[in-house]
């Protein structure tokens, strides 16, 4: 199995070519025909990325299943994981199959949306393999246009403004990224990630038009790859794309769009900016650490007073990324591991918080707060798990949500106790916001008379649901299931950052000498 | 036998929440409780057979990363033991009571199944109080400590289509999240001082941690300080402590079985074990214990004087909870941690008790809570009435001054308020001798307003009030049981000399003793038999010159931590102050509520604004209402739309405008579903492309 990984990666693409030029016709049964097969395919895509997890060498932190071939115009095909990227693709193959699931009750251009997000998988599973930047950048922003697509034809009556904003916020990181790249590529005169890894960077200061740049050539290809990164993450203040495209996207939409694609964002902070510019990550970790403070207690402040469902989860969500960010420039070893472990558990919470309004929207049409309350009455299973997600989204012990958020404030109580102290509001904030909704939604009388025959889960949103419960509270009871397949491989990151910060500072000394 | 401890009540709380459908209702519960029954026979074969020795069990691996290790272990000492039998025990006759208690809940329509559910959730509640008492390391009982917090919020909002149980529930979880944020940074800062989030390595390191200056948020501090403080935000959170109370007697939203199990005498204590478990810090944090003191001394005076003039039965005794946690804080503050947890588990028995019995009174008044509509009940539910009455006997300290012979609160709080005066905190024991009159006019209150006098409020209800089942009328006498002996059982374990209290707390041969007992042979010329014992044990220590380090034993006394002894020689007139209070209390109760009922009436209007002031709890509620909820929600609106709205996404817009015109011409062409092809060719297009792409670099 040498080509393991791509298999994986274009299997969903095989499927939605099968899907685009076999199948005919609109009627109820090309429909149903046409979620079967994205269904298995994405089912068979999760099953064979088994294989990667379990023949993945957890204590060797370099990367495995590595592929390379030559490609066209000298460029390079390159494949690879690495324990930080493994578990990204495990979450990625996972989230499909129940996102299909999904959008079962789907009935416009069914045949479309399936490709759309059959595509938008192998996208995604490009970015966490690639191991060649251009590869990376390929997938990276092939990744946008099926998200574009899915919430602009899909999505609710304002989503040509979402669409527009999603689509101007990203791209505008993008151009600086390949920019970035470029230079980086005349710098060190290859795309490949392993050996970029090992390139030092220019780090010597600089002085353009009169300003001097502390870290030079880094400090500007770190911002430029931040400018992103951010986006996606999203981190304050570039968030503001993320409640609308949440508010305009269909339900499964969201649910990749929360679960996997702002874990991007992450990645690439620890694909990139961490590892090849370490001088500068260590001059603009306290500009993070801040940005992720004020994100945390802003959006949490601002998810208090929303009135519509989805937009509040966005808004946590946003929280939430704040931990990672904050985590990841920690640099240590608790702050990154709880940084990825919060992305994951994320992953799993978030993805499942849209499924849950999912469930209500498709049965009331409404995203509005106000027009619930008592659902508890008639709907024991749904309230059950939704309060099981609520708790994991507030941090409680024995969710997953606990572990991320947990280590990640150990690690950056290390480096900065104000923000450790800060960010650690969002605690209370969290709380509030996430127990506000739960009780507007399942608790109360059940007295609105359009609520009085809504019908509990059905089998197939159970089975939605169960994998998801089973894994956050599974991480969250043995959360070494993750941190033994991530640890080794962020230990060797953070062990090379430092000795990359240490020269780089003896250089100074002797620059200075 | 300590995993079947603590998984039993796991166990139950699964197979009744989930299982009930198939087990049926009843066999259920029955399972549920029976399990839970198995764990307090085992917690009391435990604490029973316990040889001091700390044990640790390893179950599994938890949160690893890097230097960082949390397992999920048990730890067996001496405080473990104590809080197993207290909480297994309280726990075990809660679910049986209610059994009677929940049966035909007027809160509940006809055909609603809402018990199983209810015992689940005690169940659960038991499991994690369990985890939090049992952890061997500070994380595994930040586990426990959410986790009863939930367990909490759940049961408090239990009568989930009343507004005002879910008020009462989100209000407890946030306000406890409050002093959880306290709890987290501590558990930070010790794993940065420490390396390590085991008890054992954290005590470990104590002195050393006492002489270690942190730099946290803008200044530089003493270590343990910190540390102490923060833990102490945590712990004043869960036990409402002052500031952070306002959730407590919210919480009696909750069924009355909860309020005593949880709300009286268990979740509620975790801020002490906490203070008693981390005895090792506490000793070295001087600023950490001055604050443990001052708040637990105002918390104790300030619900008594807000008990003294609630009317819903639960209300009062909810206060008097508030109120009895500042005494045992008190203790640990000053240092006299055996006498905390001492008072902890009378505490647990007699206030379980009054909490049992104001149910059985609310049970049988149909479900009515107002003090003024009570009245004459000692003839219709005599049973109750006995136990409310050895419960009232205990939590005012009854007993013969200057003797050991008493109910258990009296040689508790007495220990608690000789304590305070053996730390030389004058201030807090005048609070507590003053708290101890105000407990006694509450308690009497409460007594001569139910049960005695002439019957008030609805006819029909009073003609129709019945004694209550056997199920409800069982754990009342196992219960009374504990309130009247346990303080006589016990007290010699945690407030005889030293050398008793090290012996029961498994802490080795301490040289203190012999220092202690040196210092009051020269200090008090009128104590001299106990100084003999301690130049008797100072000739023995000289010898070995062993001193118990912080680790060893379940609580830890620095050497020059002395109030204990100072505490036993206190004067006659502060060993008889708390019983003198108590009179005092009783007389002005008798007066006011016998003797001459128009009383209470013309004082309340003679002093109306001092009146209005304890009714409305010192206004807390508004207070923070009003400097907190409402500019936080305002701040949220004004970022939300000011922030987010007009500055953000203003300035996007600003920035694109050149580019929105162009935008809108496209988005025009999208609504007609020709950029849907086009875009579409595009996804498949790169598609395509990356697929031939390695197809044929793969052959090569």
């Amino acid at each position: 199995m040498d080509n393991l990984l791509s298999i994986i990666t274009f299997l969903p693409l095989f499927a939605a070519l099968i899907l685009g030029v076999f199948l005919r016709g609109d009627d109820a049964a090309a429909q149903k025909n046409a979620k079967w097969l994205a269904l298995i395919a994405t089912s068979a895509t999760f099953l064979i990325s088994l294989f990667v997890l379990f023949g993945f060498e957890a204590s060797d932190p370099g990367f495995q299943f590595v592929e390379e071939h030559a490609w066209l115009l000298g460029l390079k095909y390159k494949m690879g994981v690495d324990g930080i990227s493994v578990l990204f693709l495990m979450l990625t193959t996972f989230l499909m199959p129940i996102t299909i699931a999904a959008c079962w009750n789907v009935t416009t251009r069914v045949k479309e949306y399936m490709i759309t997000f059959l595509v938008m998988e192998t996208l995604m599973l490009g970015v966490f393999c690639a191991l060649d930047m251009v590869l990376f950048y390929l997938f990276f922003e092939g990744g946008l246009i099926p998200m574009f697509l899915i919430i602009g034809i899909w999505g609710g009556k304002d989503r040509i403004y979402a669409t527009f904003k999603f689509f101007l916020y990203t791209f505008l990181g993008s151009v600086l990224m390949l920019v970035a790249m470029l230079a980086m590529y005349i710098d060190a005169g290859t795309t490949d990630i392993p050996t970029l890894l090992s390139h030092q960077f220019d780090a010597g200061t600089i002085t353009i038009a009169g300003k001097q740049i502390l870290g030079g050539m880094q400090t500007l290809l770190w911002l430029a790859f931040f400018a992103s990164f951010a986006v996606k993450m999203p981190m304050w203040p570039v968030h503001t794309w993320l409640p609308d495209a949440h508010v305009q996207a269909p339900t499964a939409g969201s649910v990749v769009l929360a679960a996997i694609m702002l874990k991007m964002g992450g990645y690439g902070f620890l694909r990139f900016s961490l590892p090849m510019f370490p001088v500068a990550s260590d001059i603009w970790a306290p500009m993070v650490f801040w940005l992720s403070a004020i994100a945390i207690v802003y959006t949490s402040l601002v998810a208090l007073v929303q009135t519509d469902m989805k937009k509040l989860i966005a808004y946590s969500s946003v929280a939430h990324m704040g931990f990672v960010t904050m985590g990841i420039f920690a640099a240590n070893q608790q702050g990154v591991d709880g940084a990825i472990f919060q992305m994951l558990s994320h992953g799993f919470v978030s993805g499942a918080l849209f499924l849950c309004v999912g469930v209500i929207y498709d049965r009331m049409h409404t995203r509005e707060i106000d027009a619930y309350g008592g659902l508890a009455t008639r709907m024991p299973a749904y309230a059950l798990v939704f309060m099981l997600f609520t708790m994991a989204n507030v941090g409680l012990p024995g969710t997953s949500g606990f572990v991320g958020e947990f280590l990640t404030l150990v690690g950056v109580f290390q480096v900065n106790t104000w923000v450790a102290a800060v960010a650690a509001t969002g605690v209370i904030l969290s709380a509030s916001y996430a127990l506000w909704l739960y009780r507007r939604v399942a608790f109360g009388d059940l007295i609105k008379e359009s609520l009085r025959s809504i019908t509990d889960m059905n089998l197939r949103e159970r089975a939605i649901f169960a994998p998801l419960v089973a894994m956050t509270l599974l991480l969250g009871v043995y959360p070494a299931l993750v941190t033994d397949i991530v640890g080794p491989s962020v230990e060797a990151l953070l062990s090379n950052y430092q000795t990359a910060l240490n020269s780089a500072e003896a250089a100074t000394r002797l620059a200075q000498n | 036998m300590e995993k079947i401890i603590l998984f039993a009540p796991l166990i139950g709380a699964v197979l009744c929440g989930f299982g009930w459908r198939m087990l049926g209702e009843k066999a259920a519960m029955w399972t549920t409780t029976g399990l839970v029954f198995l764990s307090m026979l085992f917690s009391w074969t435990v604490f029973l057979g316990f040889d001091g020795e700390t044990r640790q069990i390893e179950i599994f691996r938890w949160i690893e990363s890097g230097t960082f290790t949390a397992d999920w272990a048990i730890r067996v000492d001496r405080l473990t033991a104590i809080m197993l039998i207290v909480v297994t025990t309280v726990s075990a006759f809660v679910h049986l009571y209610s059994f009677g208690y929940m049966d035909n809940d007027p809160e509940w329509r006809e055909g609603e199944s809402y018990k199983p559910r209810f015992f689940a959730y005690l169940s659960f509640f038991t499991f994690t109080m369990l985890a939090l008492v049992t952890a061997d390391n500070i994380v595994q009982l930040f586990f426990g400590w959410e986790g009863v917090g939930v367990a909490s919020y759940l049961l408090i909002g239990f009568y989930y289509r009343k507004p005002s149980a879910n008020a009462a529930a989100i209000k407890a979880f946030i306000v406890n999240r409050v002093g959880d944020f306290g709890f987290l940074l501590g558990i930070f800062a010790l794993f940065f001082l420490v390396d390590s989030v085991s008890f054992d390595d954290i005590f470990a390191a104590a002195p050393r941690i006492g002489e270690t200056e942190l730099s946290f948020l803008n200044g530089t501090w003493g270590a343990a300080n910190v540390v102490g403080v923060l833990l102490f935000i945590g712990a004043m959170g869960k036990s409402a402590q002052l500031f952070l109370h306002t959730w407590l007697p919210d919480a009696m939203e909750g069924p009355t079985p909860v309020s005593a199990l949880i709300h009286a005498a268990t979740m509620v204590t975790a801020g002490v074990f906490l203070i008693c478990r981390m005895s090792p810090i506490i000793e070295f944090a001087p600023s950490a214990q001055t604050m443990i003191v001052v708040v637990g001394a105002s918390t104790a005076f300030f619900a008594a004087t807000v008990g003294l003039v609630q009317n819903d039965i639960k209300r009062v005794i909810a206060y008097s909870t508030c109120s009895q946690l500042g005494y045992m804080f008190v203790a640990a503050g000053v240092g006299v941690y055996s006498a905390a947890m001492f008072h902890l588990l009378t505490h647990a028995f007699f206030k379980a008790l009054l909490f049992l019995g104001a149910g059985s009174v609310i049970h049988a008044m149909h479900h009515e809570q107002d003090l003024r509509a009570y009245g004459g009940l000692r003839h219709k539910i005599p049973y109750t009435f006995w136990a409310m009455m050895i419960g009232t006997l205990a939590i005012t300290g009854v007993g013969i001054p200057l003797t050991h012979i008493g109910f258990a609160g009296f040689l508790s709080k007495d220990a608690i308020i000789e304590s305070a005066w053996g730390g030389g905190e004058t201030l807090a024991f005048w609070a507590l001798v003053s708290a101890a009159a105000m407990t006694s006019f509450y308690s009497w209150r409460l007594m001569f307003m139910t049960f005695f006098g002439q019957a008030r409020g609805d006819k029909h209800i009073h003609e129709h009030a019945h004694e209550s089942p056997n199920t409800m009328l069982i754990p009342l006498g196992a219960l009374s049981v504990g309130a009247v002996f346990a303080g006589m059982l016990w007290y010699s374990d945690f407030f005889g000399d030293h050398d008793e209290v090290n012996r029961f707390y498994g802490i080795p041969v301490h040289e203190a003793v012999a220092e202690a007992g040196a210092d009051h042979g020269a200090a008090t010329t009128e104590h001299a038999a106990p100084s003999v014992e301690g130049h008797g044990d100072e000739v023995a220590h000289a010898m070995t010159a062993a001193h118990a380090l912080p680790g060893e034993g379940a609580l830890y006394m620095a050497p020059d931590n002395h109030a204990m002894d100072s505490a036993h020689h206190a004067p006659q007139w502060v060993k008889a102050a708390p019983f003198l209070a108590m009179l005092l209390g009783f007389g002005v109760a008798y007066l006011f509520y016998v003797q001459a009922p128009e009383l209470p009436g013309r004082t309340a209007t003679t002093f109306r604004p001092l009146y209005l002031f304890f009714l409305n709890k010192w206004y807390f509620d508004e207070l923070y209402e009003a400097i907190i909820v409402t500019p936080l929600r305002n701040i949220g609106l004004a970022l939300w739309k000011r922030g987010d709205g007009n500055v953000i996404d203003g300035a996007v817009n600003g920035i694109s405008m050149g580019l929105v015109p162009f935008f809108t011409r496209v988005a025009g062409r999208m609504q007609s579903g020709y950029l849907f092809h086009y875009a579409f060719a595009m996804v498949l297009g790169i598609a395509v492309l990356i697929t031939w792409m390695t197809l044929t670099g793969g052959a090569e």
